[in-house]
């Protein structure tokens, strides 16, 4: 596909954002700049200086909400963006009213239990909106064993599987933005898909 | 038994058994999974009734902290 193609395409989908730290941010980041004009962007956290090692934040941007320093970041990048923010804890019973009217949610949480609980939310509420997930992205160097692979019929997974977050292995930003960009690539891969077999996942 | 886990064939000692009991004799490092048998989610407060039995195929999704 052309990429004019491509941004058109992309204009009419409304991809979720859940968490808006080091995976959300970027991932948000790389799809807006390629032509998705709708997000739901939902989290509860305010920038910490921390968070700039690897997430989509400025220096001026510390103490702000991450939903509202990210939609600001992603106006300066594109134009006509429809953002709907959600600044709260996301929880089993709140996936549905949250995403429910997006044609494919990102799945950007820090922690594992949080990402259990949207991946059963998602299997057991929204069966139909696929769920982008990253799974495994700290530390360094590692390249060979990132992947992605579809875990169900509506759940994906990108990542390496097995590095979880420590003292000896932080989160940084070439990692987890490797991964958060084969999110939003992945994510670009679904939606074109669904674009040309002219199905979607909500009524328009 | 014999059941698919993760696309791999497996013998597991003993007979039927829940998923939970299952979980806890492969003692897993992560301790956060998502579960399947047969294809259907298998949610974490079922897993206490919902049986694994020979044949079945179960997959087991671990989720790692970090994002």
């Amino acid at each position: 596909m052309r990429w004019e193609e491509i941004r058109d395409a992309l204009a009419t989908y409304k991809v979720g954002i859940a968490g808006c730290g080091g995976l959300g941010s970027n991932a948000a980041v790389a799809l807006a700049r390629v032509g998705v004009r709708h997000f739901v962007l939902a989290d509860f956290d305010r920038v910490e200086p921390s968070n700039l090692n690897r997430q989509y934040y400025f220096l001026h941007q510390i103490g702000e909400y991450k939903t509202t320093a990210l939609a600001d970041n992603l106006h300066m990048i594109a134009k006509g963006l429809r953002l709907e923010l959600h600044r709260k804890k996301l929880e089993f019973s709140n996936i549905s009213e949250v995403f429910g009217k997006c044609d494919l949610v990102i799945e950007a949480f820090d922690k594992a239990e949080a990402k259990q609980m949207i991946a059963e939310a998602m299997m057991a509420y929204l069966p139909r909106i696929p769920l982008v997930m990253g799974n495994g992205m700290a530390g360094v160097g590692m390249f060979h064993m990132i992947r992605q692979e579809q875990w169900s019929e509506n759940v994906y997974v990108c990542g390496d599987f097995v590095t979880e977050i420590g003292e000896e292995t932080p989160p940084l930003a070439p990692r987890v933005g490797i991964v958060s960009n084969m999110q939003a690539n992945l994510a670009l891969e679904l939606l074109l898909k669904m674009h040309l077999d002219g199905n979607r996942t909500q009524q328009p | 038994m014999e059941i698919v886990l993760n696309n791999r064939k497996e013998t597991i000692e003993g007979g039927p058994m829940t998923v939970n009991e299952l979980i806890k004799a492969r003692n897993y490092t992560f301790k956060m999974l998502v579960t399947k048998v047969n294809g259907q989610l298998v949610r974490v407060e079922e897993r206490d009734t919902v049986m694994v039995r020979d044949g079945d195929k179960v997959d087991i999704l671990h989720l790692i902290s970090g994002g």
